[in-house]
């Protein structure tokens, strides 16, 4: 098998998601660029654990997996009782915060 | 095993929330926290006598760092639990928000507060963050420090977002911390896949081994091991993954600051010397520049932005940063003599910050703590010995002889002297230099100009507090008078087992 395909996608996904985390305005939007970059990470073990031949990799995906679905509900959490209390999940409408 | 019993203590935590009556809720949590750090710190005492072992197949290493670090976290840990329990300065409740759901200036919430209702949740959270915190420095393999990583910083999101007073300020804090915090550990688990690629394997040791067979691609080894320096950086707070420090650090309530700046640095620092120590060492002249280059932009961007500020908490978070860049002229240096003078840094640097970060909860007026610096002045007036506690910490941070910081940068420089890193000690003594000008001028502003017409007052708080606050005083002044016993028990654990 030659994996590099693999990790060409998996680099995309990763950059893509670091691109969004960057870009975009919105809470909910960079949040799910963050999982887009777990889950290319995720893509990545598992292709380098079919090169070497050994299921490290795959256990590291699943775990990966556990702690997206923990860190979702953390971070859900986190938007909702900040979208309820401003109305709105814009990154850039929280800025009480400032030098 | 240590962490078992905090983390089982967290759990129990869980139940006693869904089952206890309320009234009852508050003060069982609080007993069940503290003893469960008494039982952990005995146990890691017991594990400190015995043997060194990797454990759990391989996946945790029990050894010198990793029992001292475990121990110095329990410690600081049972005493911010102490000052989470504070009852007294606030009117009818603790720092912590009623109800963490309930909206800002609702009804709800003023129906919350006229009840008294207390937040008890902290509790079991602070305890599954500890549970994290505890782990990470023992993490033996990359996915185990993953995972370690996440369960003390899942926790730590939620605290920040629970504040009594400026509600927004904290949601807005927490909400800051979540994104850049699960962005960094994205960069971490990406970087370990690319390691794995390389090695063909998670664990530690064979990382090593694997690095000095040459047997893979340089070039993922290089990036991966790029990609997870930033994720850990982020966490210890680090120039140029910095940024968010001061944010969080302002808006979470004061006395989660004081734990996590403490705590968390304590575990991140671990867990960085674990990875570039045990399995990176044989690439050590690949990172040794970047760390440089990190550590003089770390020192010198903390202090010269803390030299601007005028918030107390935020000049604290920077100068916390500063701190994390002279914990890191020691780390390029990689032996024994780096690793137990970062160790014994890290000791002294928790009590002072968690000290420096409890007295601030005290200094309030009609909103709630005044941070405002100017609101400062005069203090030493009107309170002398709440002044002159704090006055100690900025010293102590400032490194000041006859102080535990001075020992511990005596021992940093030192280290970083005699691993061949010359031009940083040199920037560590400027800056030092620098930072002691910034915390003397909040030390003169205290006890040499005239208190504002309508300042703060002190709040007078529970004995448990002004314990916590004395004992960390206290240590910060044995620890600068006498600090051989501290210093042979990090020089008797600087060594990682492989």
């Amino acid at each position: 098998m030659n994996p590099t395909p693999y990790l060409v996608l998996a680099t995309i996904l990763f950059t893509l998601g670091g691109a969004g985390v960057l870009l975009r305005r919105n809470a909910l939007i960079a949040f799910m660029s963050v999982e887009l970059m777990l889950n290319a990470a995720n893509l990545a073990f598992v292709t380098f654990a079919r090169m070497h031949g050994n299921i490290d990799g795959q256990i590291v995906a699943f775990f990966v997996m556990v702690i997206a679905a923990a860190e979702v509900v953390v971070g859900l959490a986190i938007i909702v009782m900040i979208f309820r209390t401003r109305r709105s999940a814009s990154v850039d409408d929280a800025s009480l915060l400032k030098l | 095993m240590p962490m078992i019993i905090v983390l089982s203590a967290g759990v129990i935590g869980v139940l006693v929330e869904a089952f206890m009556p309320r009234r009852y809720r508050h003060v069982t949590q609080v007993a069940l926290a503290l003893v469960a750090f008494v039982a952990a710190f005995v146990q890691i005492l017991r594990l400190a006598g015995e043997t060194e072992l990797i454990a759990v197949s391989g996946s945790v290493a029990i050894d010198g760092p990793a029992l001292f670090l475990q121990g110095a976290i329990v410690v600081l840990a049972f005493v911010s639990v102490l000052f989470f329990a504070e009852r007294k300065i606030e009117a009818g409740g603790n720092a912590f928000a009623p109800s963490a759901s309930s909206l800002p200036g609702s009804e709800e919430e003023r129906i919350l507060v006229r009840d008294r209702v207390l937040q008890t949740e902290v509790y079991p959270l602070t305890m599954f963050s500890v549970g994290g915190m505890m782990l990470f420095p023992a993490a033996n393999d990359l996915l185990v420090m993953f995972i370690a990583l996440e369960v003390l910083s899942l926790p730590l999101y939620l605290l920040c977002g629970m504040a009594r007073r400026r509600r927004l300020l904290s949601q807005e804090a927490a909400l800051k911390y979540f994104l850049l915090g699960a962005f960094a550990s994205a960069f971490f688990l990406f970087g370990a896949a690319f390691v794995y690629g390389y090695a063909g394997s998670v664990r530690l040791s064979e990382i090593d081994a694997a690095l000095t067979a040459r047997v893979g691609q340089e070039g993922l080894l290089l990036a991966g091991v790029g990609l997870m320096a930033v994720g850990l950086l982020f966490k210890i707070g680090a120039v140029p993954f910095h940024a968010w420090t001061p944010d969080v650090y302002q808006g979470a309530p004061t006395q989660v600051t004081g734990f996590m700046a403490a705590c968390t640095k304590l575990a991140a620092f671990g867990a960085l010397l674990r990875l570039f120590y045990v399995a990176l060492g044989g690439l050590r002249t690949d990172w040794q520049p970047m760390m440089w280059a990190v550590a003089i932009a770390t020192m010198v961007v903390g202090i010269v932005v803390a030299l601007t500020q005028t918030d107390v908490k935020r000049m604290l978070a920077y100068s916390s940063i500063a701190h994390a860049g002279f914990i890191l002229t020691a780390f390029v240096a990689v032996d024994e003599l780096a690793l137990s003078s970062i160790l014994f840094y890290l000791a002294t640097y928790g009590i002072m910050t968690l000290g420096a970060f409890a007295v601030v909860t005290l200094v309030r007026d009609a909103g709630g703590e005044a941070t405002h610096l100017s609101k400062w002045a005069g203090l030493g007036k009107r309170s002398p010995i709440l002044a002159a506690t704090f006055g100690l910490f900025l010293l102590a941070m400032a490194g000041i002889p006859l102080t535990s910081g001075f020992v511990g940068k005596l021992t940093v420089f030192n280290a970083a002297f005699q691993g061949g890193a010359m031009p940083l000690v040199i920037v560590g003594v400027l800056t030092s230099a620098v930072a002691a000008f910034f915390y003397v001028r909040v030390i003169v502003l205290m006890f040499f100009s005239e208190p504002a017409a309508e300042g703060p007052t002190v709040a007078v708080p529970s004995p448990w507090t002004t314990v916590g606050i004395a004992v960390g005083a206290a240590a910060t002044i044995v620890l600068g008078i006498l600090p051989g016993p501290l210093l042979d028990l990090a020089e008797n654990a600087a060594v990682f087992i492989r």
